[in-house]
């Protein structure tokens, strides 16, 4: 199950015609596939559209209602082929993952979809995470498009668009034969608003009627000499096909101005910044009307030469506000009017950055320039006070020096009693003793290993490819690379790039296989080894039985990560055993975060009954700490912090355990396995005990009470 | 249209937050209120990985339903908090506030920051082998610096005191600034549409209210439990009064405690000695001080933290202790009814029990390799001790009736000889570089903790003291000496020592053979 129920959500999925939806983006997104009649839906999920794949996965009724099939893929490269099923049949279907690493995995069958054509609607939702939080390389999704000339949308980020974006998706895609990709930025995803639903839509069409009468048509099938005709039809038929769609539904909007001598040409998916500067800057009102001319691309790939020219002529300049590199649409606009001869000079990368988000002050400073360079006079007579003392002020400035190296980074970390911190803890004890090792990542929350205060960790390839990337490295001078995946990777991709591949290249090196029972850094969704059992999917599924089912001698299965000593020594003998071959450490216990939401409410119901709960955490006593913090260096659990401390004697602070701990024992693991320090105590607490408790706790109330007194009575006298 | 550009603008909200701190249900909780009160709202984040505890955004724009009507248009919302364009920005921690000043979200014409002045410490603070902590004031300053108004207070103390969480505190702090145009009933029934713990939330907010609009917030009284102070008895009163009349004003407020813990660790003669051992700095500080008694001070500080170094007799003494079971019965907040049991996590090793051991008997354990690999045996796993059951409690308590033995143990005659020797180097120093003397004295702090830990600390000090020759008689020896305590401290391993060191050769006009050697 997923990190949160959507319960809620799903119920808004059934609002009728008329209805006002409140919600997520992304959430807006699902809701818009139920009203455009899909048939059936697959996604990998992945920020930003995790959402979109949780919340189908709590709506089976409504699916069912509707007959539509829903597909948690294995990987995206699985989501993208499930859109197979609209190359023959009339079948709208969607597939949804995380941009670019899901549009990276699924590259090969996205490239068949769009060799092939299509027959029903095929819509590509990518959730474009990039700039500020992203977890992944800086890329963009436009190349892909490009390359395999599939459609792409990047409407304006508010729902009515968004939700208009899906459904003429559906109608572009089948109006010109190919795939459409609706790109949606992280933000976007996330943004909170509404937009008045229409009913859902049952397919005439169904999947029954797909399989009772198959079709078949060889020209569809990616093959020679088929393959050589797709690609002439792409260009000879369906791209003329898009443009004229795309022209007679105005897909693109215009907006007038008065200065109409200049021009802003954007990303749909900018409009909002774009504007909330221009409304700065003096040159527009809050709802949008504004004094520069503006070209909204709701569709960023085709480009419509017939539009670009009609908003270009007559103008001595247009700024293009496109996010990311390459510049793709700025050369694009370059040689568009090149062809038609039209002198307009065209501004991009030249007045805003080449890389990185165009975060709001960021295109605020390329339009003030834009603006400056064409029409000083807009800027000069109209920009009210706000805009004229350009932030940083001195004063800012001031406060800025003064704060300069006191704010410490802070990036994402595991949480609070997170079953894959004593796997790098024992990492770190082994390194003590053997040595540096080289460790090859991969992909989910395990990764945070590359940060203080493990800092473990050379390369990440990518999802699944964690032991895939030590391949090199296997064995070479006697000794062994360390490499990780998580289940979540394990099930993806890993199983055959970085275990089958061992096996079948002899590897030497040793392969940990986080498995905390859910492909947790997306949201804690089931895998196919997750414990729970999923009344839509078939989960229990065993990662060693699979390991030990492509060709591995030497596993062993830890069932209790927190046991440092016993994860240390089996580390130890992966690295230093004799026996040849991949050695595969699976280290299981569940993802606390999950583990912690399924069961806190469950023991409160239990107090609140009376009956008996047994609650543990863990504490520092500060009269025994040095101050020293390698258990912190160890640990690094948000629980364990800094106090001041008592001893007036003493400067440096304590460690200190706050009541966020949920006991998970790693710090007396790690205190026993470093031979840290006799600080750390458990305290169990027992709330509603037994009679039989209460007797023994008495009694022991009694003797140690009496000796204590003894002790206070003799610390007292001479 | 030129002349209309209308001035009406959406309120613009940031919520800088941990990840997993309740930021979220904050911005639910203002979109919420605003949508009850007329005004159209659009909240964003940027969730994914950067929410788990990392720093995260939650940004918020409200606009007036009827702003919207008279002009029959939709506003354009913001997606992302624009530099210079944010109204209120609302901090769950100290740092996270004066990141938003960093980023330029907090400016002086504009931005009312309310914060919490609490502290959840960034990584880097905490790894650090002594104190990493950022100074909170410098924090704060930047902070009232950058913001048109600052409102600050220590948000989480209200929250722990009404059981609930900080963004609660957060949203009763900005309803009491008055700087949304909704009122306080907007708020609470907000949060009663929120259906999350409501009610300790409610007690939160309203606390967060009033300290917003007062000058002194309402504090929670600090719970700060442990051992009363009890009289000190005769003996040591003596010696206090004695500490009173010989010791100027820096060295008394460390001396007294001293005595104290020198006491309780051992007796009053063991607090006798320290101050025997003392006595000759009292003259050397008059002889060569600047008057304010640092080194005396500081000596004094090293020496009595030297003289009580934890042993495994000390640990069981202070783990067994009455005001120590209030202590964590306080820190688990055991309420009525409720069972408390304690178990302490040990590793005691070979080393260890030979220390324990009278000294001759330790020496004969350590040397005997059959006797040790008997105990290696027994000490290879730690021990789990159950000090709440009779038999652990007894187990413990016997140990610490060890107290007497201490004096005769492996230990002590070794600590003693080591302060011998230590005490004798910053006397010796004292005599031709007072400046450098303090630097040795304060260089014993670098012998600190338990197992490895201690180990580590003992061979950057022995490092140093072989350094000591070279640095004598050079005109920058304390700051050299200082900076390189400072790179002690900076790694476990002690690589930065071993930079530092040869960097400080590098200086010296004729580098010396040792830092030679340690830069190879």
């Amino acid at each position: 199950m997923a990190e949160r129920s959507f319960k809620s959500e799903v119920a808004k999925l059934r609002l009728g015609a008329g209805a006002e939806f409140r919600g997520e983006g992304i959430l807006a997104v699902t809701k818009a596939l139920l009203q455009s009649g899909v048939s059936y839906v697959s996604g990998y999920q992945g920020a930003p559209i995790s959402h979109l794949v949780d919340v189908l996965a709590d709506a089976q009724d409504v699916l069912d209602e509707l007959g539509i099939r829903f597909e948690a893929s294995a990987n995206e490269a699985a989501a993208a082929a499930a859109l197979a099923a609209s190359i023959n049949y009339p079948l709208r279907g969607a597939a949804t993952f995380k941009a670019t690493v899901g549009t990276n995995v699924a590259a090969d069958a996205l490239a068949n979809l769009a060799s092939s054509g299509v027959t029903g609607g095929a819509l590509i939702i990518v959730g474009e995470d990039y700039g500020e939080g992203s977890s992944i390389m800086q890329e963009r999704s436009h190349a892909f498009a490009m390359k395999s000339q599939i459609w792409l949308l990047d409407p304006r980020p508010n729902l009515p668009s968004i939700v208009r974006a899906v459904e003429h998706g559906f109608e572009l895609s089948e109006a010109s034969h190919t795939p459409v990709m609706l790109e949606l930025r992280i933000r976007a995803c996330h943004v909170w608003g509404s937009f008045t639903a229409r009913d859902n839509a049952r397919p005439a069409f169904t999947l029954a009627h797909a399989l009772a009468n198959p079709m078949r048509d060889v020209n569809r099938i990616v093959l020679p000499p088929a393959s050589y005709l797709q690609e002439k039809e792409k260009v000879e038929k369906r791209w003329p096909a898009a443009v004229r769609f795309i022209e007679q539904h105005e897909l693109n909007e215009f907006f007038d101005g008065d200065a109409d001598d200049i021009g802003i040409i954007m990303q749909g998916g900018m409009y909002n910044t774009a504007l909330r500067a221009l409304e700065i800057l003096g040159l527009a009102d809050v709802f949008g009307e504004s004094r520069v001319p503006l070209y909204v691309l709701n569709v960023t790939y085709p480009l419509i030469e017939s539009e670009l020219v009609r908003f270009c002529v007559g103008k001595k300049a247009v700024l293009i506000i496109e996010e990311g590199q390459p510049e793709f649409i700025e050369q694009a606009v370059n040689t568009i009017l090149r062809r038609a001869d039209v002198q307009t000079r065209v501004d991009g990368k030249g007045m805003l950055p080449m890389a990185g988000e165009y975060a709001g002050g960021v295109v605020k400073d390329g339009v003030r320039k834009f603006i400056t360079a064409y029409r000083p006079d807009l800027i000069v007579e109209r920009m009210p006070p706000l805009a004229l003392q350009q932030p940083p002020s001195e004063r800012l400035a001031k406060a800025q020096q003064a704060l300069a190296g006191k704010v410490h980074g802070r990036p994402p970390s595991f949480c609070t009693g997170c079953p894959e911190r004593p796997i790098f803890a024992a990492m770190k004890l082994v390194e003590r003793e053997l040595g540096p090792q080289h460790v090859s990542c991969d992909i989910g929350c395990h990764l945070f290993s590359i940060l203080p205060p493990f800092n473990v960790g050379n390369s990440t390839m990518g999802y699944g490819l964690g032991g895939a990337g030590a391949a090199a490295l296997s064995g070479a001078g006697g000794r062994r690379a360390v490499a990780l995946v998580g289940d979540g990777g394990f099930w993806h991709n890993g199983l055959a790039s970085s275990v089958g591949n061992a096996v079948f290249n002899k590897s030497d090196n040793v392969l940990i296989v986080v498995d905390n029972g859910y492909a947790a850094a997306t949201g804690g969704q089931d895998v196919p080894s997750s414990a729970a059992d999923n009344r839509m999917r078939a989960t229990g599924n065993s990662i060693e039985k699979a390991v030990r089912g492509v060709g591995v001698q030497w596993v062993r299965t830890l069932t209790r990560t927190y046991d440092v000593a016993r994860m240390r020594d089996t580390l130890k003998e992966a690295l230093t055993t004799a026996v040849k071959g991949p050695k595969v450490i699976i280290a299981r216990s569940e993802c606390m975060l999950n583990k912690q939401r399924r069961e806190r409410p469950l023991a409160r119901k239990r107090m609140q009954a009376g009956a008996r709960v047994v609650r543990e955490r863990f504490g520092v006593d500060p009269d025994t700490c040095t101050g020293d913090h390698s258990c912190i260096r160890l640990s690094g659990c948000p629980s364990l912090t800094l106090a001041p401390n008592p001893d007036p004697l003493r400067r440096e602070p304590v460690t200190r355990v706050i009541n966020s701990c949920v006991g998970c024992g790693l710090c007396g693991e790690v205190a026993h396995a470093a031979v840290l320090c006799p600080s750390f105590y458990r305290a169990t607490i027992i709330s509603n005990p037994t009679r039989w408790e209460r007797l023994k706790d008495r009694a022991r109330a009694a003797v140690i009470g009496w000796l204590q007194r003894r002790m206070d009575w003799r610390l007292a006298a001479a | 249209m030129e002349a209309q550009l209308p001035k009406m603008r959406p309120i613009t909200i940031a919520v800088v937050a941990l990840g997993g701190e309740g930021g979220g249900v904050l911005a639910d909780w203002i979109v919420d209120l605003a949508q009850h009160g007329g005004y159209l709202a659009q909240a964003t984040s940027v969730p994914g990985v950067a929410q788990r505890t990392g720093a995260t955004v939650y940004y918020v724009e409200l606009f007036p339903n009827s702003a919207a009507r008279t002009a029959q248009r939709e506003p354009v919302l913001g997606l992302m908090p624009m530099p210079g364009d944010v109204e209120v920005v609302l901090a769950s921690e100290l740092m996270e506030a004066a990141r938003a000043v960093e980023r330029g979200f907090v400016t002086p014409d504009k931005t009312l920051l309310i914060a919490s002045t609490h502290r959840v410490y960034a990584m880097t603070e905490k790894i650090a082998l002594a104190d990493g902590r950022v100074e909170p004031a410098a924090l704060l300053a930047g902070c009232r610096e950058a913001a048109r108004q600052l409102v600050a207070f220590d948000m989480a103390a209200i929250a722990d005191a009404a059981g609930s969480v900080v963004s609660a505190v957060l949203f009763g702090a900005l309803a009491g600034s008055a700087a949304l145009p909704f009122p306080r009933a907007g708020f609470e029934a907000a949060i009663r549409r929120g259906q999350v713990g409501v009610e300790p939330s409610l007690a939160a907010f309203s606390a967060g209210f009033e300290a917003a609009r007062t000058d002194h917030p309402a504090m929670p009284p600090p719970s700060s439990p442990g051992a009363a102070a009890t009289l000190p008895p005769p003996e040591l009163r003596e010696l206090l009064d004695r500490a009173a009349r010989d010791f100027p004003g820096e060295a008394r407020a460390v001396v007294t405690p001293a005595l104290e813990r020198l006491r309780d660790y051992q007796d009053a003669d063991y607090a006798r000695e320290f101050l025997a051992r003392l006595a000759p700095f009292r003259e050397l500080e008059q002889r060569h001080g600047d008057g304010r008694g640092a080194l005396l001070a500081e000596t004094a500080r090293q020496l009595a933290l030297a003289m009580t170094y934890e042993d495994t007799i000390r640990v069981a003494d202070l783990k067994i202790r009455a005001s120590r079971f209030a202590r964590v019965r306080a820190e688990a907040e055991i309420k009525d009814g409720q069972l408390l049991e304690i178990a302490e996590f040990f590793h005691p090793r070979t080393q260890e029990i030979a220390d324990t051991l009278p000294a001759p008997l330790g020496r004969w354990l350590l040397r005997t390799s059959w006797a040790r690999r008997a105990v290696d045996r027994t000490t290879r796993r730690g021990r789990v001790i159950r000090s709440t059951s009779i038999g652990g409690f007894l187990a413990l308590y016997a140990l610490s009736r060890l107290r007497p033995l201490r004096r005769r143990s492996l230990r002590f005659a070794s600590e003693q000889a080591a302060l011998t020797a230590w005490l004798g180097l910053v006397a010796q120093t004292a005599r031709d570089d007072y400046a450098l003397a303090l630097q040795v004295a304060r260089m014993r702090g670098l012998v600190k903790g338990y197992g490895d830990t201690h180990e580590r600390g003992q061979a950057k000090f022995d490092r140093l003291v072989a350094l000591l020759p070279q640095l004598g008689g050079r005109s920058d020896a304390s700051e050299l000496l200082e900076g390189l305590i400072k790179a002690a401290l900076a790694d476990e391993a002690g690589q930065a020592l071993e930079r530092a060191i040869a960097d400080a050769a590098a200086l010296a006009p004729s580098p010396p053979a040792t830092a030679g050697r340690a830069a190879s």
